[in-house]
């Protein structure tokens, strides 16, 4: 594919709100996981919660789109001037020439799971405050975001479960090709919500304890919340040190709703999809951001999957010990630390894993490590067996 | 910047909505030749899904198959390796509902089988099951502008990747109280094997430009009902014309202010 530059990006997760804040945490090799206390939930797990969502308030004319994920939507807009770049690519390119590509998987379900218990007792109507469309919907998100910036032009959530926010960048890339857009405002957002706390929980998926991405004895993950968003648009010159994506590699499993493919091989045709649309050799990567959940079968799958294409060369680390699982934000949110890895010349380490997996045989980093790569690779996986992987690099 | 049209052959149409079983009848029906019969949605069984996903599957799942095959039958598109973009307004709402309404008890423990079936995927999900494909598969949303949002990425597919991909947009009905929220009356859809270039099974081509006109609405009052309760029918104009097989532009409901200006040219 034709480079394409991150001109604006930003993060927001239980580390804290904007670059600063999860560049701090990774380099200090913190988490941000706590135990669960969200609203009315009893499970014995762990969490990455967002501070202080619910005291976010949308603007009057957008009220209607009032959910805890279209709140964290707003607070992840509006930081690292973010939402000051988007204005400004709107000004150069026109409203309707900015697209947007916004990965959720569950958006605002939230607010109907709250909705089910204030139906009428007579009826069993749903509360008239209750919108449908603004908020459970899974282009919520999407919408919102194009009604926050006024944009007249495509716009389309991607819900492929933890895989949503890395393949927006795949589908984002194309319109970008075509010239159908000039900029686009890709992303991912997920908020907590009971359905995904009980329903991980219910497929014994969920650990006691803070999870532990590729550790011999890690039995499950920390779900977490997050909004992570990034500019994309084409770049003839990119200046020195600029973030570029340079590949996209989609794949399916076809092989079960919940569990990955046991060798890995749907994460393996991404990630060498993703090489041949870079048109990089594997000895080029420097740095993998692995999907690893946490869970027994993915991270044994996955490690077989690197193991096949890498061996054990690259440094390699999953971020979802600090982070939680922030599901369908979870590709953006890890787009974002490969880019922060690439300009800081940093490669974030893996807090909570402690004894690496040693059927695993990779070159795993438990904590961070200085280095500067030119190339990375980020790879998602979800439900249903929907892979993808993206390449990014830093222009000389 | 030079912009590339955003063109593609038709290879493949699979269709079912309330009354009209496949593209056979619908065609029928959209040339005038038969009448619109009031009559649910009428589902195949999913005989490509193994045996312990057959018995469970959903009504979308169903849904999607039918209409994917189809498409890929008239194609004579070898499924196990074609591309796919799902487009639907909303996951499976039976299930939604069975969820929120157990979330809302005392009793949380949900069943892990309804929870992986939850996800706005599950049916692509399937569809691999059932196919073996391994090819890249999209899934989104765009609420009413569904349609379009899925026609717009299956194009970027053709064009930029140069494959065949598999557009297959779809909506089903939710459960009462979601239902007085969301009125969607039954599940219905629309497959379009989509290709770069022209073969001997090509129906039509067609280029789809932006533009802010309105769509227009179909002349039988029982179509346009569909065309406007059901966000996958927002497709029923161009269909339309490929039924009839007129040449000629025609434009279709996207997300306001932005429609989709259909040009189609019958092979």
């Amino acid at each position: 594919m034709t480079p394409l530059l991150l001109s604006a990006y930003t993060a927001t997760s239980c580390l804290g709100r904007g670059l600063d804040a999860t560049r701090a945490a990774l380099r200090g090799g913190r988490s941000g996981l706590a135990p669960c206390a969200f609203e009315s939930v009893r499970l014995d797990t762990w969490i990455g919660e967002v501070a202080a969502v619910d005291a976010e308030k949308l603007p009057e004319a957008l009220t209607e789109y009032d959910c805890r994920n279209n709140r964290l939507t707003q607070i992840g807009l509006e930081n690292d001037d973010f939402a000051e770049r988007v204005r400004a690519a709107i000004a150069r390119y026109g409203r309707t020439r900015v697209g947007v590509f916004l990965g959720t998987s569950t958006a605002g379900i939230l607010q109907t799971e709250l909705a089910y218990r204030r139906r009428d007792p007579v009826t069993d109507a749903l509360p008239d405050d209750f919108h449908y469309r603004t908020t459970h919907n899974s282009f919520s998100l999407a919408e919102f975001t194009r009604d926050y910036f006024g944009l007249e032009g495509m716009a389309m959530a991607i819900s492929t479960a933890c895989s949503s926010s890395a393949k927006v960048f795949a589908s984002a890339a194309r319109q970008l090709e075509l010239g159908s857009i000039d900029a686009a405002i890709v992303g991912g957002v997920d908020t907590l919500c009971l359905t995904t706390l009980y329903g991980f929980a219910s497929l014994q998926l969920t650990s006691t304890r803070p999870c532990r991405p590729y550790d011999a004895a890690r039995d499950g993950i920390s779900i977490g919340e997050g909004a992570a968003f990034a500019l994309l648009e084409r770049c003839e010159k990119p200046a020195t040190g600029s973030v570029l994506l340079l590949g996209t590699g989609e794949s399916s499993d076809a092989y079960h709703m919940s569990s990955p493919h046991p060798e890995g091989l749907g994460a393996k045709l991404a990630m060498e999809a993703a090489l041949r649309s870079a048109g990089l050799s594997p000895d080029a990567i420097g740095y993998i951001n692995l999907h690893g959940t946490s869970t027994p079968a993915n991270d044994a799958a996955e490690g077989k999957a690197v193991g096949a294409l890498f061996g054990d060369r690259v440094p390699c680390s999953s971020t979802k010990g600090a982070t939680g699982h922030t599901l369908g934000a979870a590709g953006a949110l890890e787009v974002v630390i490969c880019a922060l890895a690439l300009t800081d010349g940093l490669l974030p380490g893996s807090p909570g894993t402690e004894n690496l997996d040693p059927a695993i045989p990779l070159d795993y980093l438990l904590q961070s490590r200085a280095a500067q790569p030119r190339y990375a690779l980020s790879n998602s996986f979800g439900f249903g067996g929907s892979n993808c992987s993206l390449i990014l690099g830093v222009a000389p | 910047m030079s912009v590339k049209p955003l063109t593609a052959w038709i290879d493949g149409i699979g269709f079912i909505a309330p009354g009209l079983p496949d593209w056979t009848s619908a065609r029928a029906v959209l040339r005038g030749e038969a009448a619109l019969a009031a009559a649910p949605s009428v589902l195949p069984a999913p005989s490509l899904l193994p045996p312990a996903e057959r018995r469970r599957a959903s009504r979308v799942v169903k849904l999607t198959l039918a209409l994917g095959l189809e498409a890929a039958a008239q194609a004579g598109t070898d499924i196990a390796t074609l591309a796919t973009v799902f487009a639907a307004s909303g996951a499976d709402g039976h299930n939604c509902h069975a969820i929120c309404e157990q979330l809302a008890t005392d009793d949380r423990q949900i069943s892990p089988t309804r929870f992986h079936n939850s996800v706005h995927n599950a049916a692509a999900g399937y569809w691999g099951i059932a196919t073996g494909s391994m090819a890249p598969c999209q899934v989104l949303c765009a609420y009413d502008a569904s349609f379009g949002a899925g026609l717009l990425d299956a194009l970027g597919q053709v064009v930029v990747d140069r494959q065949p991909s598999l557009l297959i947009a779809y909506d089903s009905e939710y459960p009462e109280p979601l239902f007085a929220k969301r009125p969607v009356p039954d599940v219905a859809g629309v497959a379009l094997l989509l290709t770069p270039e022209r073969s001997e099974r090509s129906l039509a081509s067609i280029r789809v430009m932006p533009c802010t006109e309105a769509a227009e609405p179909l002349a039988a009052a029982d179509l346009e009902a569909l065309r406007t309760t059901i966000p996958a029918l927002r497709a029923l104009p161009l269909l339309k014309k490929l039924a009839m097989g007129e040449g000629g532009q025609v434009c279709l409901d996207y997300l306001p202010p932005m429609q989709l200006m259909v040009a189609v040219q019958p092979c």
